[in-house]
């Protein structure tokens, strides 16, 4: 199966299980079930190819300009992680099956689940650092979700934030780094990177990338300081825990390490930084989780505790170290995830987790007592299970690191670690399944169906199998170990063995479980001895950062961002203008290269008009309908401006335009006060003055500078005129530009219409939905209410003109290609001509009138234009290409046929749509304060008022 | 002619800016749509004038006025319609929904400091 199948199937089956919630839950389980399986079937079938040491390639470039690209990559260490996280994921997906209750949204569980699985199989089979970062991400997001997954608990929410907080700074972090390292190496690919060792290693940017990598790692992989968001992840469900935090995402950070390791182990840096790390995450870990009550909590610290056993293993820097490392990933995966799904059939079966009030569970869930004493003792590193091979690895390997100059200083604290960590599992065994029972439980204690405890068992299987005959897992385990060290260090020839004879390693074990032993002994002076002892609150720090990180931000940013929409309006216009003022004064400037030309008596008087228009209202805004008048005035006098000079088409537009805007401005003035209260003071306006005259001196300066210039370039234009007959078909140039030369543009601009408008209904909906709809019915209006609201002579004109108009529209639509006119100006005649319909005989009247939809309407000319535009791809052209013939059917003049009138009349529908869907939305507002309105044809109709002589003749339409 | 429409150009900007600077709605919207004016018929200029010369082919006549900046403040014109009408709902459905038509957000009487926990 082909790499990318492999990352692309969870991310493609999440999907499923959101559909089949409703199947059923047992389906909702069996298809994520499936798609996991079908994963591992794929990677399965390239265990072959691993096995003989090949590495698996799979390419597709995304962003090569950038380096992003979609490079995967299959090797020891990556296949080892990716069957990981399959394996185990089938368990738990199994697993949490019967662990969810009826009241879980199982879809919704499951949906997170796979999408996670997604992204951790992506980050380990990237071969792109970058695509690497783009998965981690996803592994952090999809983390946040399942933690979360229960909304109604508080804990869950906090701790999923607080994950989300840290995971996402050390990625942040790790952004950084990686950028810096794909810098350094001249590429963001993996198999390039891990060719520079020396490169990276001498490179002076190193440090600063090995700090913000390993930011990234150990904030993942929950290692001091950053180790205190685990513990509260476990607010999640059981089946999170055991996948996310035992397993899996916690992982992430060790295989980071790992995979990173041939470039960037081996320097004293890594060795300190990391080897300390580890270290003291490992002994703080186990101490903290010894006094732990809850089961969860023990075993998150515990888990805390072996993912620094594992980072200070591959601190060292040493193959032999590698190799430990590698081992006891996988020994700790599999006992650790088994003990996480015992602790939640304890919860299940007992409904606390509190291990004070646990005890003598062995004899009602002897099943999990077995598996669950299993793991434990194998996590304690007793012989025969697979925790004591690794562990003991560790303690040799500890015996020949030497930190700040102390040859006993590491062996010594992985003493104490390995100590504590033996007697919180001997301590999980005693005071969980051993000791007197407790009676006073809310359920009587019964081990679970198979369902539950057979994925633990499963995993407890090889932590068996593995202890009795390490040699099963010798071979692979060096060959993951091979592709770790990529060549950077001999690999080691240590074996795996149960016995290695008397070695220190043995006495050190014997020592950590002999004091394990005496601890537990101690157990209740140990404890009062620590609930004494002072220690820092992690959550309590973590929040008091945040407060200070808020409160930080706000001072910065309440003074610039203060919600004053005037203050913005003025820097913005204030630095665009100085922006220009600046680009004036450092360009060239070269003289006038063109003659001004004489302005008539009518230009001048249109003019003067205009500029009287505009000043009477600064002045006389606050009337707000007289401002409407006089906006009206400076529309008309743009259009008859266009018209002068030489842009019919564009004087048509505004003109109707104009004629709706009024319209629309009306209705909504309906709503609004009719007067704006005076409420700046003399100063506030001065700078508005101030303010507003620069930004036209601006724009007269800069107008007046260029209509007296020729541009500095030849423009389009010339191609466009040329080729508008003989390419296009049209003699009007603006209209081939709209529908052809520039189509796409065209139909950009029709689908950015049609959102705004529905928009508009979208946001009518709203308000007619809310609270607002009630004060709607309520309203009294605040001007006296016409007498007669429809008259007649209104009526009867609007009636009558109706076809006359649609043909004005039909005409001016037909002739567009050649003539001024088009598609949308005859879109706008026509939405004029149907709103006049709604002003004369009322909204009711028009709606029961109307056939289609205006949504429709706009989906239709969307459509209409797009289905032109993909016409041309089956004669081989491209999206859009336009084509016309001249046809001539006897009777008549020869006439013209062309595509472009077919996407024309898509924008003439997509506009028409358009404008009246908003027109129509703000009536609907108007229309439900007013009382119910009359639907007859007539308002006035003698034969309904006078007393019947005949049955009165049915309701018809006119 | 040409300082007549540059004149034109910087007296619709200077309005418009002082409308949109207002503290209500309905000024603020008659500003944008002075501004709306202002832009468009800068764009038409830059195409430069031409009295009498429409760009719609004819046999005999050479010289056009420039037909591309004409195509481009067409459908801006229509766009600005739009734009307008969802200013327009969105002023209007503020003024319904909190009985007043400012457009500026009031003072904070007291800010929060922080986080809540919860």
């Amino acid at each position: 199966m082909s790499l990318f199948l492999i990352v692309a199937l969870p991310f493609l089956g999440a999907l499923l299980p959101g559909l089949m919630n409703s199947a059923g839950r047992q389906a909702c389980a069996g298809v994520t079930f499936m798609v996991s399986l079908l994963a591992m079937v794929g990677l399965l079938s390239h265990l072959p190819a691993v096995l003989a040491g090949e590495v698996l390639t799979a390419r597709i470039a995304w962003l090569p300009l950038l380096g992003l690209n979609m490079n995967l990559m299959l090797d020891g260490l990556g296949f080892f992680f990716a069957a990981l996280i399959l394996g185990i994921g089938l368990l738990i997906i199994a697993y949490a099956r019967f662990y969810l209750s009826r009241d879980d949204h199982m879809g919704e569980f499951f949906t997170y689940l796979l999408l996670f699985q997604g992204a951790m199989v992506g980050i380990v089979l990237s071969d792109n650092i970058l695509l690497l970062l783009v998965f981690w991400e996803l592994t952090s997001l999809s983390s946040f979700l399942l933690i979360g997954y229960w909304k109604h608990l508080p804990d869950g929410r906090q701790g999923a934030r607080m994950a989300l907080v840290v995971t996402g700074m050390g990625g942040l972090a790790m952004i950084a780094g990686m950028l810096i390292l794909g810098q350094i190496a001249g590429s963001y690919d993996l198999s390039v990177i891990l060719q520079h060792r020396d490169l990276i290693q001498a490179d002076p940017l190193y440090l600063p990338a090995l700090i913000l990598i390993l930011l990234g790692c150990f904030t993942k992989s929950a290692q001091f300081p950053f180790h205190f968001w685990l513990p509260h992840a476990m607010a999640a469900p059981t089946p999170v825990s055991a996948y996310l935090h035992s397993a899996t995402m916690v992982k992430a950070g060790i295989f980071l390490m790992a995979r990173l390791w041939p470039v960037l182990s081996g320097t004293p840096e890594w060795f300190m930084i990391v080897t300390t790390a580890g270290l003291v995450t490992m002994v703080l870990g186990a101490v903290i989780a010894l006094f732990k009550h809850d089961l969860k909590a023990l075993l998150a610290f515990s888990t805390v505790s072996h993912l620094g056993l594992i980072t200070m293993l591959l601190g060292t820097g040493t193959a032999f170290g590698a190799l430990a490392a590698m081992f006891h990933i996988l020994n700790h995966a599999t006992f650790k995830a088994a003990l996480f799904m015992c602790a939640g059939i304890v919860d299940h079966a007992v409904h606390t987790r509190d291990i004070r009030r646990l005890g003598g569970l062995r004899r009602m869930m002897p099943i999990t007592f077995v598996l669950a004493t299993l793991g434990a003792l194998s996590m304690a590193g007793v012989p025969l299970l697979n925790g004591f091979l690794s562990k003991e690895m560790m303690l040799e390997e500890a015996l020949h690191t030497t930190l700040f100059g102390l040859p006993w200083l590491v062996p010594v604290l992985a003493v104490i670690g390995s100590l504590f960590s033996a007697a919180y599992c001997f301590r999980l065994i005693a005071h969980t399944f051993l000791g007197p029972e407790h009676r006073n439980h809310a359920a009587e204690p019964h081990d679970p169906g198979a369902g539950m405890w057979l994925p633990p068992a499963i995993l407890i299987v090889p932590v068996v199998a593995i202890g009795v005959a390490p040699f099963l897992a010798e071979p692979f385990i060096k060959l993951v170990t091979d592709s770790v060290l990529g060549g950077a260090v001999e690999a080691s020839n240590a074996h795996f063995k149960i016995w290695h004879g008397l070695v220190p390693a043995l006495w050190l074990s014997i020592l950590a479980v002999a004091g394990a032993l005496v601890l537990l002994w101690l157990y209740a002076p140990a404890l009062e001895l620590w609930d004494r002892a002072p220690r820092p609150e992690a959550k309590a720090i973590f929040h008091r950062v945040i407060r200070w990180s808020v409160a930080a931000a706000r001072a910065v940013m309440e003074p610039l961002h203060d919600g004053s929409f005037s203050r913005y309006g003025a820097i913005m216009a204030l630095f665009t203008v100085a922006a220009g003022v600046y680009a004036w004064s450092t360009g060239t400037v070269a003289a006038p290269t063109r003659e001004m030309q004489p302005a008539g008596a009518v230009a001048t008087a249109g003019w003067a008009m205009l500029v009287a228009a505009t000043i009477s209202m600064v002045f006389l805004h606050r009337n707000r309908l007289l401002s409407l008048i006089l906006i009206a005035i400076v529309g008309l006098m743009v259009s008859i401006g266009f018209v002068y000079l030489s842009a019919p088409d564009l004087a048509m537009t505004q003109i109707t335009v104009e004629v709706v805007t009024i319209i629309l401005l009306l209705l909504a003035l309906n709503f609004l006060p009719n007067r704006t209260p005076k409420e700046s003071g003399a100063r506030r306006r001065a700078g508005d003055i101030v303010v507003a005259l620069s930004a036209g001196l601006a724009t007269m300066g800069l107008s007046w500078h260029f209509l007296l210039r020729d541009a500095v370039a030849p423009s389009l234009s010339g191609f466009h005129l040329e080729n508008a007959h003989d390419g296009g078909g049209g003699d009007n140039v603006v209209n081939v530009i709209l529908v052809d030369f520039r189509g796409f543009d065209t139909y950009g601009e029709i689908i950015v219409l049609g959102i705004a408008a529905l928009l508009i209904y979208a946001l009518t909906e709203t308000l007619l939905g809310g609270r607002v709809r009630a004060r709607l019915l309520n309203r009294k209006p605040d001007q006296p209410r016409a007498g007669d609201m429809h008259p007649t002579m209104m009526v009867v004109l609007t009636r009558v003109i109706m076809p006359v108009v649609l043909l004005i529209g039909f005409y001016i639509f037909l002739r567009g290609h050649n003539e001024p006119g088009g598609g949308f100006i005859a879109g706008l005649i026509v939405s004029i001509a149907v709103v006049m319909q709604y002003m004369a005989s009322g909204f009711a009247w028009a709606a029961a009138r109307q056939r289609y939809p205006y949504h429709g309407i706009i989906g239709a000319g969307v459509l209409v234009a797009g289905l032109t535009g993909i016409g041309s791809w089956f004669v081989g052209k491209p999206f859009l290409t336009s084509d016309f013939t001249y046809v001539r059917i006897p009777p008549f003049e020869k006439f013209e046929l062309a595509t472009a009138a077919l996407f024309d009349l898509g924008v003439f529908l997509a506009v028409l749509g358009a404008v009246m869907l908003s027109l129509e939305s703000f009536s609907r507002l108007a229309r439900r304060a007013h009382e119910p309105e009359s639907d007859h044809p007539m308002d006035v109709d003698p034969s309904r008022d006078d007393p019947p002589s005949a049955p009165a003749p049915a309701r018809g339409e006119v | 002619m040409e300082f007549l429409v540059a004149s034109a150009i910087g007296v619709l900007t200077a309005a418009g800016v002082y409308m949109v600077l207002r503290l209500r709605t309905f000024p603020v919207i008659m500003g944008m749509s002075l501004l709306t004016y202002a832009v468009n018929v800068f764009l038409f200029a830059s195409g430069r004038l031409t009295i009498g010369a429409p760009p719609i082919l004819m046999k005999g006549v050479e010289s056009y006025t420039d037909p591309l900046p004409q195509a481009l403040v067409l459908t801006a014109i229509v766009i600005s319609f739009g734009m307008t009408a969802v200013v327009v709902m969105i002023a209007l459905g503020a003024y319904l929904g909190a009985d007043d038509d400012y457009v500026n957000d009031p003072p904070e009487v007291g800010a929060e400091t922080g986080e809540d926990p919860r």
